[in-house]
């Protein structure tokens, strides 16, 4: 347990081996892991739990923190605190202490604590707090050994690690910690780096928002760049002149024709809407979409770590109170860029229901996660940049005009923010690959049964002919208000299932770029894959998830109609 | 006295009071916002956006409201 954003997710994963995402910036971890620890023989299992300013809390990922620590009963508390910030973190601290169980302390990003100019009596802190206090360095692992060996002293002398700290009130507290820090902590005065001056150049109105271009243009180039580049030097090639032969060879060996072999390869590698599970399928996951995530998830990992987002949250915080948001809903956004599930997961971080109806909903509406960009850049991407620009306008404006509406027409007010803003720190490359690994991985184990499933339940629908039928029922929709053959209903259908997957069955209808623009817009701003689905009606509650999706619809038709009287 | 909006940017100021309800002292005295304490004034954030303040080294973000009432005395 511990303060949001003192590392204890780095210090869980080293203990146990099972890997979370960490960033550097107060609100990562939102829900709990639980992981397994094995020391000496001694088998025990550790939580990691979202970080808090206090016992009674403020938002729900506090709450969640709250509640494991009084109902779970735990056996020992891992307390981590930032040395660098040991008067804010000790306060928790007290209230852990106060409830009388065997706790051990992290004193984490010791290193960093060192370079500020902040010594320590380490040996007067234990004795005054009464527990074991560990200097760390989580992310390159120092001090986890130390670590190990006092969590083992504990589960054989628990009482020997039961602070006698008497219970305070408040300002008791203050004073106590004051009295403490007094006598244990010197503090050396630095000069400010050139990362810190920085620190305060991304807020300020002027250079804060030329950094904010800044950073979007370089990440923008970044994602595309290297996803390109991956596509064309490595993945294409080895589809086309080793994959896609291999692949047609083998099937064609076992069955030569019919459903199966329809299925499994479609009408050959050689074509990108075969719609084969092992030629299309395949394609579209590892080939068009997988090289788009991995670069957007080594930049956004990258920004992640270094505490650019919360700045960016600071300088929109005014815009966003203008679509009934706050600053900080600028997090869920950006996630859902990469994907909308976790997008919708870090809501948590908002205090109200009100805040989160309104992000879930414009995250849902208007922002098309990596693996739908990527289909829409192969698709757009031929027939120039404007038709790209076009479908991310629309939904930009969409963002806008249905931020102000929500705002206005749901009771209520944002509050305020108010967050602690983390320091820059040089991202640690190791932690950085593996989180991106861990992202990429996610996507693959998700998207890859998913699409599966999609192929077979189109070629399937198909068979039996729901496909034709419903086809013809809302042809006159999709002509005349949308200008879409009734083919598209196919992809709009598929489109529940998996996006990218869907956008992929747009490309063998021969559509004008117009055309194009109508459908990937529509896609996006329609229902939300079967995924985000799930994860809304858990984040919330049904009621909330179908006024959701009604608006999703109702708002996808007309922007659709729109579109197409203007482009057509 | 004057509030931490009206603060320029780039002073330092002792904080003397913090006005509204038990609720918001509260929630700003967790975050170590206390009266007594030293803060400075980074900077303030575009459109009339919140401030940023340093306390002990850490930086934080706090809304326009809030900050207008934390009561602090320049020096």
């Amino acid at each position: 347990m511990g303060n949001p954003n003192v590392g204890k997710s780095v210090v869980f994963s080293r203990l146990t081996g099972v890997n979370v995402i960490q960033s550097n910036y107060p609100g990562t971890t939102v829900g709990y892991t639980q992981g397994h620890l094995k020391i000496d023989q001694q088998e025990m299992d550790l939580i990691d739990v979202p970080g808090t300013y206090s016992l009674s809390p403020a938002c729900k990922a506090e709450e969640v923190a709250r509640d494991m620590f009084l109902d779970e009963n735990p056996e020992l508390i891992i307390n981590v605190v930032d040395a660098t910030n040991l008067e804010r973190n000790l306060y928790l601290s007290l209230q852990i202490l106060e409830q009388g169980l065997p706790t051990v302390m992290v004193l984490n990003m010791w290193d960093a604590a060192k370079r500020k100019g902040v010594h320590l009596n380490l040996e007067k802190l234990q004795e005054k707090l009464g527990i074991k206090v560990v200097p760390a360095v989580a992310v390159t692992g120092e001090g986890i050994k130390d670590l190990a060996n006092v969590i083992n002293e504990i589960t054989l002398k628990p009482a020997e690690h039961i602070s006698k700290i008497p219970e305070m009130d408040d300002n008791e507290k203050w004073a106590f910690i004051g009295q403490l820090l007094s006598e244990v902590q010197k503090i050396e005065h630095r000069h400010p780096s050139i990362l810190e001056r920085l620190e305060d150049a991304s807020v300020r109105p002027v250079s804060g928002v030329i950094i904010a271009l800044i950073v979007v243009f370089i990440t923008m180039q970044v994602v595309i760049g290297l996803g390109e580049l991956l596509i064309n030097y490595i993945l294409d090639p080895i589809y086309y002149q080793y994959y896609g032969p291999f692949i047609t060879k083998v099937v064609e060996n076992f069955i030569p024709t019919g459903f199966f072999h329809d299925i499994l390869i479609g009408s050959g590698y050689e074509y990108e809407t075969s719609f084969g599970l092992l030629t299309t399928g395949i394609y579209v996951i590892f080939a068009v979409v997988l090289p788009y995530i991995l670069s957007f998830y080594l930049v956004l990992g990258f920004l992640e770590d270094f505490g650019y987002l919360p700045r960016l949250a600071v300088l929109l915080d005014s815009i966003m109170h203008k679509l009934g948001l706050h600053g900080y809903a600028t997090i869920p956004i950006v996630l859902g860029f990469g994907c909308n599930v976790p997008a919708m997961l870090s809501t948590r971080i908002l205090e109200g229901k009100r805040e989160k109806f309104i992000a879930a909903t414009l995250v849902a509406v208007s922002v098309p996660c990596m693996a739908q960009t990527a289909v829409i850049i192969g698709l757009l991407g031929p027939y120039g940049i404007q038709y790209i620009l076009m479908v991310y306008g629309t939904l930009f404006i969409l963002f806008i005009t249905l931020g102000s509406i929500l705002n206005l027409i749901m009771k209520g007010e944002s509050p305020e923010i108010f967050f602690e803003i983390p320091p820059y720190r040089i991202p640690h490359m190791g932690t950085l690959l593996k989180k991106t690994w861990m992202r990429v991985r996610g996507f693959l184990m998700e998207a890859l049964p998913f699409v599966f499933l999609g192929i077979l339940a189109v070629n399937i629908l198909y068979l039996v002919g729901v496909m034709s039928a419903l086809s013809s029922l809302l042809a006159p929709i999709m002509s005349q208000m949308l200008g879409l053959p009734s083919q598209a209903i196919d992809a709009l259908i598929m489109g529940f299932l998996r996006k990218d997957l869907a956008t992929a069955m747009l490309a063998p209808l021969n559509l004008s770029p117009g055309q194009l623009v109508v459908a990937c817009t529509v896609l996006a701003a329609s229902f939300p894959c079967i995924a985000t689905f799930i994860v809304l009606i858990k984040e919330i509650g049904i009621k909330d998830m179908l006024k959701t999706v009604a608006l999703m619809l109702s708002i996808a038709l007309i922007t659709g109609t729109i579109l197409n009287i203007i482009l057509s | 006295m004057i509030t931490l909006v009206e603060l320029e940017n780039g002073q330092t100021a002792i904080i003397k009071e913090i006005g509204g309800g038990s609720g918001l002292k509260n929630r700003l005295e967790v975050m170590n916002i206390r009266e007594g304490k030293k803060v400075k004034k980074t900077c303030t954030a575009p459109l009339r956006g919140p401030v940023v303040i340093e306390i002990d080294g850490c930086k934080m973000a706090i809304g326009r409201g809030m900050a207008k009432k934390v009561w602090v005395e320049e020096i």
